[in-house]
C-alpha cells in the first residue's frame, strides 16, 4: 500500500511568539519550531498500517522551505521510508494555495491512502485535508478517533454532537487524524541514525495563486491583573455595576 | 505532559548536532511520558521499574555509545545527553543504564572475546540479559585494589571465594561482572545467576537511589567456567577503565538533576507569593537561582568539552575526575538551594528536589568520591600522590 502522510512545521504551542516587522507573519527568531502535533498521529497511523499490512512504503510530504527538512528527517526517524519537501521558499500561503500544490505533486506518485493531521496548530483552520481530497476528486474523512482497513474499505469512527459516527470509505481517500487516534511512537535511536540515510527529496512546488491572504497579526491583549475583594458583597457588586454580567 | 523546560542560557543547543538534539529530545520525551508519572511510587516503595528495561532497549540507550553487537554506535556526546536525560528524571535510572552500558557492556566490548560478545551483548542492548559490576567490597572502597576476592585455577574450572558490597543491579542481574585477584593480580570474569556458590543480598533501609537495586554478592566456592574471563584485560585498570566510562556519564547525568531541581525551583519561585509578590521578585532568592543557572551552564560547558575531548580521542582519566567532581558537587549543592527556595513544600515528595538531592548523595560518593576524585587531578597537577 502507498501511504502519503502530509506534515507541517509548525512553531511549538508553548513558545512565546513575537509579531514579525512585515505585521503580517511570525518573527522566527528565537522560538522553537516542532512537527505539528496533530501529525504525529496522522504518521503513526500510516506506520502501523504499514506495519499491520507487513508491506507497503510511507511517504511524508511537506510544502514549505529548506528549514523544514527538520521535521521532515523527525518523521523518517519515527519510521517513513521516504521524505518529500515541496519547496516553496519563505511564501505565505493559505490552505488552498498548499492543497492546490500538494494535490499537484500527488497526481504524479501513487496513494492508496492520504493521512493528515485534522488541522495545523498554528493556522488553525483545518481547511487542509477536505480541500486536498475534492482538488484530487477522492473521499475525506475527517477527525477520525478510530480506524481500521478491511481490504480496500477504511472504516472510521469520529465524535459528532452527542454521537459516535462511522463512516465507511473506500481507497484511496484523504483520513485527518484526531487526537486520541493512537499513541504516537517516540523516535528510538536506530530510528534518529537510520533517518539521515533515508531519501530525502526536494521539488520546488507548482504554486498556484493563494485564495485569500493573511492582512495582519495581533498578539491578544494583555490580561489585566486579577484582583480580591474582600466580601461576597464586594464581589455582587463588582459583577454587577463594573463587569455588568448579572 | 510535563512542564519540564530545560536551562540553556548559553545557547549550547548550538554547539550540538541536530542528530545529537533530536536523540536527547527522544529520551526527553520517554522519561516524561513514561517514567515520570511512576517514579515517586516507586521511590517510596524502593523499587527499580522493571517493566521499562525492554523499553529502554527498544529506544537503543543501552550500551549506546558502543559499535556493533546491536548497539546504537552514538557519538560522546549523544551518549552523555542521553544519561544526563534519564538521571533528569532519576539518579537510579540513569545507574541502571550506566551499569548495564559503561560498567558491563563496555568490558565484555574491549576486553571480551567473540563468543562472549555474542553471547551478551546484543542482549543486554536489547534489554532482555541485565549485568551487575561487582568491584567494591565492605572494606574496600576508594582502595579497591586491597580487594579479597579470589580466583583458584582448579583444572577444567575456577573457584570464586569472597563478597561485593554496594553493587547496583545486583539483585536483578542475569551475570555479574566481578573482580578478583588471581595469583595476586587483579582479573574481570563473568558470573552467571544461577551459577552453584553465588548468591546476592538486597541491601535495604536506603535513604538514597531508592528506586535502584543495591545488592551484596556473596560467592563460596563458586564454581565459574574458564571460558568466562575476560582474555583481554589484566590489572586494576580492567576495572578503573570500566569506571572511567561511567564516571564520563555521571558527568553528564548530575547535569540532568541540576537541570531538574532548577526548572523546579524557578517555577515555583514564580508561582509562590509570599509579601504579596512572587518570590522570585526577592533579591535573596534570585541570587540563589542566578546561582543554580550559572553553575549549571558552566558545567554544561565542561561536559560538552569533555564529549568533545573523548570523540577526538584526547579524554583523558583526570579530564573525567574534574568533570564528575565539578559535576555532583554543583548538583548537589543546586538542590540544596532549590529545597531551600520551595519551603516546606520542599520536603515532601509532591516536589522531586529532596529525591534528587538524597540520590546525588549516593552519586557523589560512587564510582571515587568527591575527594578521591580531587586527589586524582591533584595528582596530576603537582606529580605528588596524595591517595596513599
Ligand atoms: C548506591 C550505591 C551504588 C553503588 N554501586 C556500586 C557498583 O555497582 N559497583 C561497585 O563496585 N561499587 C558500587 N558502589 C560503591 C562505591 O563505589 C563506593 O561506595 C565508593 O567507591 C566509596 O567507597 P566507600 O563507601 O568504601 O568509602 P570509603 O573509601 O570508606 O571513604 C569514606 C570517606 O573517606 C574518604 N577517603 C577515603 N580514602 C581517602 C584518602 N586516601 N584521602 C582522603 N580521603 C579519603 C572518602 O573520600 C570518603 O569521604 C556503590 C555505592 C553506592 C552508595
Amino acid at each position: 500500500m502507498d501511504i502519503v502522510v502530509c506534515v507541517k512545521r509548525v512553531v511549538k504551542t508553548d513558545s512565546k511568539i513575537k509579531v514579525g516587522a512585515d505585521g503580517r507573519s511570525i518573527d522566527p527568531a528565537g522560538v522553537e519550531f516542532v512537527l505539528n502535533p496533530y501529525d504525529e498521529f496522522a504518521l503513526e497511523e500510516g506506520l502501523a498500517t504499514r506495519e499491520r499490512l507487513g508491506a507497503g512504503t510511507v511517504t511524508v510530504v511537506t510544502l514549505g522551505d529548506a528549514a523544514a527538512e527538520k521535521e521532515l528527517r523527525t518523521a523518517l526517524a519515527m519510521g517513513a521510508d521516504k521524505a518529500v519537501l515541496l519547496d516553496a521558499g519563505d511564501r505565505q500561503l493559505d490552505a488552498h494555495a498548499t492543497a492546490s500544490a500538494v494535490a499537484a505533486w500527488l497526481r504524479s506518485v501513487p496513494h492508496d491512502v492520504v493521512f493528515c493531521g485534522k488541522q495545523a496548530v498554528d493556522g488553525d483552520d483545518s481547511q487542509f485535508p477536505g480541500r486536498l481530497a475534492a482538488l484530487l476528486g477522492i473521499p475525506s474523512v475527517t477527525e477520525v478517533l478510530k480506524l481500521e482497513l478491511n481490504g480496500n474499505t477504511f472504516r472510521a469512527e469520529r465524535d459528532i454532537e452527542g454521537a459516535r459516527e462511522v463512516v465507511e470509505c473506500p481507497t484511496p481517500c484523504v483520513i485527518s487524524a484526531h487526537k486520541g487516534l493512537n499513541e504516537p511512537r517516540i523516535p528510538n535511536l536506530k530510528g534518529i541514525m537510520a533517518a539521515k540515510k533515508k531519501p530525502l527529496d526536494k521539488i520546488a512546488a507548482q504554486l498556484g495563486e493563494p485564495a485569500s491572504e493573511v492582512a495582519s497579526l495581533e498578539l491578544p491583549p494583555a490580561r489585566p491583573e486579577g484582583r480580591i475583594l474582600d466580601s461576597v458583597n464586594a464581589l455582587v457588586d463588582a459583577l454587577r455595576n463594573e463587569a455588568k454580567v448579572l | 505532559m510535563s512542564q519540564f523546560k530545560a536551562p540553556d542560557f548559553y545557547l549550547l543547543d548550538d554547539l550540538i548536532s541536530d542528530e545529537e538534539r533530536m536523540i536527547r529530545d527522544s529520551v526527553r520525551e520517554w522519561v516524561d511520558r513514561e517514567f515520570m508519572p511512576i517514579i515517586e511510587e516507586h521511590n517510596r516503595a524502593a523499587t527499580f521499574p522493571m517493566h521499562l528495561v525492554p523499553q529502554l532497549g527498544e529506544l537503543g540507550v543501552l550500551g549506546a555509545g558502543l559499535e556493533g553487537y546491536g548497539c546504537a554506535g552514538l557519538s560522546p556526546i549523544a551518549y552523555g545527553l542521553i544519561l544526563q536525560e534519564l538521571e533528569r528524571g532519576d539518579s537510579g535510572l540513569r545507574s541502571f543504564a550506566s551499569v548495564q552500558g559503561a560498567l558491563c557492556m563496555y568490558p565484555i566490548h574491549a576486553y571480551g572475546d567473540e563468543a562472549q560478545k555474542q553471547r551478551w551483548l546484543p542482549a543486554m542492548a536489547r534489554g532482555e540479559a541485565i549485568g551487575c559490576f561487582g568491584l567494591t567490597e565492605a572494606d574496600f572502597g576508594s582502595n579497591p585494589g586491597g580487594m579479597l576476592t579470589r580466583l583458584e585455577d582448579a583444572g577444567d574450572h575456577y573457584v570464586l571465594n569472597g563478597s561485593k558490597y554496594w553493587i547496583t543491579n545486583g539483585c536483578i542481574a542475569d551475570v555479574a561482572i566481578v573482580s578478583a585477584k588471581f595469583d595476586g593480580v587483579v582479573r574481570l570474569i563473568l558470573v552467571e545467576r544461577g551459577t552453584p556458590g553465588y548468591s546476592t543480598n538486597t541491601i535495604k533501609n536506603k535513604f538514597s537511589l531508592r528506586a535502584s537495586v543495591t545488592s551484596e554478592l556473596v560467592f563460596e566456592d563458586c564454581r565459574v567456567p574458564k571460558a568466562n574471563l575476560l582474555p583481554g584485560v589484566e590489572g586494576l585498570k580492567g576495572p578503573l577503565s570500566c569506571l572511567n566510562q561511567a564516571r564520563y556519564g555521571i558527568a553528564f547525568g548530575a547535569v540532568g538533576a541540576a537541570m531538574a531541581v532548577y526548572d523546579e525551583a524557578l517555577r515555583y519561585a514564580q508561582n509562590r507569593i509570599m509579601f504579596d509578590r512572587p518570590i522570585a521578585g526577592f533579591q535573596l532568592v534570585q541570587n540563589k537561582l542566578v546561582w543554580m543557572v550559572n553553575e549549571i551552564t558552566k558545567a554544561q560547558l565542561l561536559v560538552w568539552r569533555l564529549g568533545n575531548l573523548k570523540a577526538a580521542g584526547k579524554m583523558h582519566h583526570t579530564h573525567v575526575s574534574l568533570a564528575k567532581r565539578n559535576n555532583c558537587w554543583m548538583a548537589l549543592e543546586c538542590c540544596r538551594l532549590a529545597r531551600d527556595i520551595l519551603g516546606a513544600n520542599g520536603i515532601t515528595d509532591e516536589y522531586q528536589t529532596m529525591r534528587h538531592m538524597c540520590n546525588l548523595e549516593s552519586v557523589i560518593t560512587y564510582e571515587g568520591t568527591h575527594d578521591i576524585h580531587g586527589l586524582i587531578v591533584g595528582r596530576e597537577i603537582t606529580g605528588e600522590n596524595a591517595i596513599a
